[in-house]
């Protein structure tokens, strides 16, 4: 028979060790033993796709999962092939990434800044995702791309248009494909100077938030740049529905364009209610009164019915455009989903593609290799033309659209006609420019 | 001068909206005595009516038009409403451009029957249980309804527009004495506020002039000496109830065009009814009333560009700020009754 001798000391230490060692987060001590976190060991690489599947933006979450569900078919060598067909990288075989075959997990940002990292966290540390994608807002990618540079894994944005995520909050782990609203607003005054001309008094309704801020700021500069005045500046806030004593001020303003820095419900609200009190119909200073919404979204063309006709805003991508890639893209998803996908589907579509594509020329998953493929890289043929995914911010620069609510659509696939795809050296800015002032990209983590 | 008479119009029919959800709000309140976080959902699904009406007049056949294409080159499917196949071009596109007003007739039996089977499957289970209890559940019953709407007509806005006839806005400005194009106001928002004047108008008269209502009104001031004279008050209120989700559903249906409807609409709506029921009095159908058009009004005040660089953010606040001081002043608000809450 052994005795046992237990000191109280000897407990108390060890458990003292123990217990360090399990209140260690697991995502710092998961690929411990690994190079990086969570490096794929089997036949299978898991992506995680964090789009809204709840709350205000829960249909274009709907869409961007039907778009990384489509990317992945390709993937894998199901389907088509989609934009893979188009794309000038040949690295994509069809035999998932590097051989192994892709699968993918989802959560729910509820677009929510908590939530989306929570869900990322979890994807991250219980699921092994090696890139999260997705996602219907900045706030929501901001905190979400701070999560991935901590835990080394590499953010592939979805939609999210405001200047901070590429600009004072750019981290070395996070990429762009999407637009911003330095790029809108540079896109959007030539057309607006021709349609309108260089004598206007602007007045914004701008959502206080993050993005609000930043595409005020940049579609005033860019309008004051061409002569226009900006009348005034009123914050709405974001929880706003009926933006009716926000309107009435402007009819007695003396202003002839009003300016609606919304997004979502808030942009269907304020653009049905400026409609409903008549501002389309309205003279002012000799001039036909004219509404500008600087971001646009087929969904919310959608929510805004026929007020939206005949009103001119910016699109990153739109499914009507008549390239190969565009093409390809538009073929796959309308068999398999039975309608034309919309630009966060193209967006994340194309981060997946871009990102597979960047693991098989860097032959490696170490984020680290991947983010280096993915700076400076030029490429083509995924629905926006000559592309650069710049190296000093990871921001993509293309050809941005400036589109218009069409006056007749032919049906419900048609709410918009594109006006115009503004070339990309008329959009391209100094990386050191003052609205994208304050960050810095930092160094890649891969993690482990 | 222009600006604060454009300001009062927009507390209207704001305040109409407020008016009609505090009203059943507080009937339910005063009735059974529970307090129903979910009647915003109620007003919401009201909306949501008249959405189903006008998919319903909406519902096409198609056929093929080879001499147009669709979005992936295939003939394009042509839609034509069966209304318009059924009762002719001019008066299906008659019932599809009317579909609002014509969903308060197809409302209310669904709002009654909707709030009858909330009362008598949940609701009268919670009666005697404590306040925050019933808060609890009917907030539960609330996101379980928007959920329920979201997963049939998604998360997005749906448009809904009036009539043709009243798309428009109308020249006050003139009538006054202004210059044109000064002080102008949308027709729908007009037809909101005399809605709501008329809803109003006949749920008083309702209680004031009829037998049912004076029962109620006995229940509501002493429900245990009604009970004991032989009479079933608690059918009534059930029956009330009904009445309180139906006002709300209007309430909702005729929004619609304001606002395209969406699933969280009832929710924007909550909070605000609450404060006015609050402001007005719990209980109190006249404070109900007055408080929704007394916070419409200064809501759309603390909006004025004026007042906000004065007071910055006065606009987020200025519904709690005067919930406030006018419970300071009046801990039982403008009318409320002695004894209500209070025990």
């Amino acid at each position: 028979m052994t005795k046992t001798t237990l000191s109280r000391r000897g407990v108390l230490k060890s458990g003292a060790v123990a217990g360090a060692g399990l209140a260690l987060p697991t995502i710092f001590t998961a690929s411990s033993a690994a190079a990086f976190t969570n490096e794929p060991t089997g036949g299978t690489v898991t992506l995680g796709f964090n789009v809204p599947q709840s709350g205000p933006y829960a249909d274009e979450g709907a869409d961007e999962l039907r778009a990384f569900e489509l990317a992945v078919e390709h993937l894998n060598g199901e389907g088509g092939g989609g934009m893979m067909n188009t794309f000038s990288s040949k690295a994509l075989k069809g035999n998932g990434i590097m051989g192994k075959k892709v699968q993918y997990v989802t959560g729910d940002t509820q677009t929510k800044s908590d939530a989306a990292r929570a869900s990322a966290k979890s994807m991250i540390e219980k699921d092994g995702a090696i890139m999260i994608s997705g996602g219907s807002s900045s706030g929501v990618a901001v905190a979400v791309q701070g999560l991935c540079q901590e835990a080394g894994v590499i953010f592939m944005a979805g939609l999210t248009h405001s200047n901070d995520t590429t600009g004072k909050d750019k981290k070395a782990n996070g990429f762009r494909h999407f637009f911003n609203a330095y790029m809108s607003a540079a896109a959007l005054a030539p057309v607006l100077e021709k349609l309108y001309g260089t004598d206007r008094q602007a007045y914004h309704l701008t959502a206080d938030y993050t993005w609000g801020w930043t595409q005020q700021e940049s579609i005033q500069a860019a309008t004051e740049a061409m002569g226009w005045k900006t009348v005034n500046n009123v914050l709405t806030p974001l929880a706003q529905t009926d933006f009716s004593s926000y309107i009435a001020p402007v009819i007695n303003s003396g202003a002839d364009v009003l300016v609606l820095n919304h997004y979502g419900g808030n942009m269907v609200n304020s653009l049905t209610n400026a409609v409903q009190f008549g501002l389309r119909e309205k003279q002012v200073n000799g001039k036909n009164f004219e509404i500008v919404v600087p971001l646009y979204s087929e969904l919310m063309a959608k929510g805004a019915g026929q007020n939206i006709k005949g009103i001119v805003g910016s699109q990153n991508w739109d499914w009507k455009l008549e390239d190969d890639g565009t093409k390809a893209f538009v073929k796959a998803f309308g068999e398999k989903y039975g309608f034309p996908p919309s630009q966060a589907a193209q967006t994340c579509y194309a981060q997946t593609l871009l990102y597979a594509d960047a693991v098989e020329r860097a032959g490696s998953f170490n984020p680290c290799a991947v983010g280096e493929a993915l700076a400076g890289y030029e490429f083509d043929g995924l629905g926006n033309g000559p592309t650069l995914y710049r190296a000093d911010d990871h921001q993509c620069f293309k050809d941005v659209l400036v589109v218009r609510g069409a006056e007749n659509p032919q049906d419900e696939f048609h709410l918009v006609e594109i006006v115009e795809v503004t070339p990309v050296e008329q959009v391209t800015y100094d990386p050191e420019h003052p609205m994208f002032a304050g960050g810095n990209l930092g160094e890649c983590n891969p993690g482990a | 001068m222009d600006a604060i008479i454009l300001q009062i119009l927009n507390g209207l029919d704001k305040g109409s909206a407020y008016a009609l959800i505090a009203l059943g709000l507080t009937l339910i309140f005063g009735t059974l005595g529970v307090v129903n976080f979910a009647h915003g959902a109620l007003f919401m699904i009201g909306a949501f009516c008249a959405v189903t009406l006008s998919k319903l007049f909406n519902l096409s056949f198609e056929t093929l038009d080879p001499t147009k294409k669709d979005f992936l080159g295939n003939p394009l499917k042509v839609k034509t409403p069966y209304v318009q196949e059924w009762f002719g071009p001019d008066v299906g596109a008659w019932l599809i451009d009317w579909s609002v007003p014509l969903a308060i007739l197809f409302s209310i039996p669904i709002m009654v029957a909707i709030g009858f089977v909330m009362e008598r499957g949940l609701i009268k289970h919670f009666y005697k249980r404590p306040h925050a209890d019933q808060i609890l559940v009917t907030f539960g019953l609330a996101i379980v309804l928007q959920e329920i709407i979201k997963s049939n007509f998604g998360a997005n806005p749906v448009p809904t527009p009036a009539p043709e006839v009243f798309r428009g806005s109308f020249d006050f400005g003139v009538l006054l004495g202004f210059d044109p194009n000064v002080i102008i106001y949308p027709y729908w928002r007009m037809v909101y506020f005399a809605f709501a004047a008329v809803i109003i108008g006949g749920v008083f008269a309702f209680l004031q002039f009829t037998t049912f209502g004076m029962v109620v009104r006995a229940g509501m001031a002493d429900r245990a000496t009604v009970g004991l004279l032989g009479i079933n008050i608690d059918k009534r209120f059930t029956i009330m109830f009904g009445l309180a989700a139906a006002v709300a559903g209007l309430a909702g249906v005729m929004y619609a065009p304001i606002n395209s409807p969406n699933y969280h609409m009832g929710m924007d709506f909550l909070v605000l009814s609450f404060v006015v029921v609050v402001v007005g009095g719990m209980g109190s159908l006249p404070g109900a009333v007055a408080a929704g058009f007394l916070l419409g009004i200064l809501e759309s005040f603390a909006s004025m560009n004026e007042v906000k660089s004065v007071i910055p953010g006065i606009d987020q606040i200025i519904i709690y700020l005067v919930a406030i001081v006018i419970l300071l002043a009046r801990p039982r608000g403008l009318m409320g009754r002695k004894g209500v809450m209070e025990d």
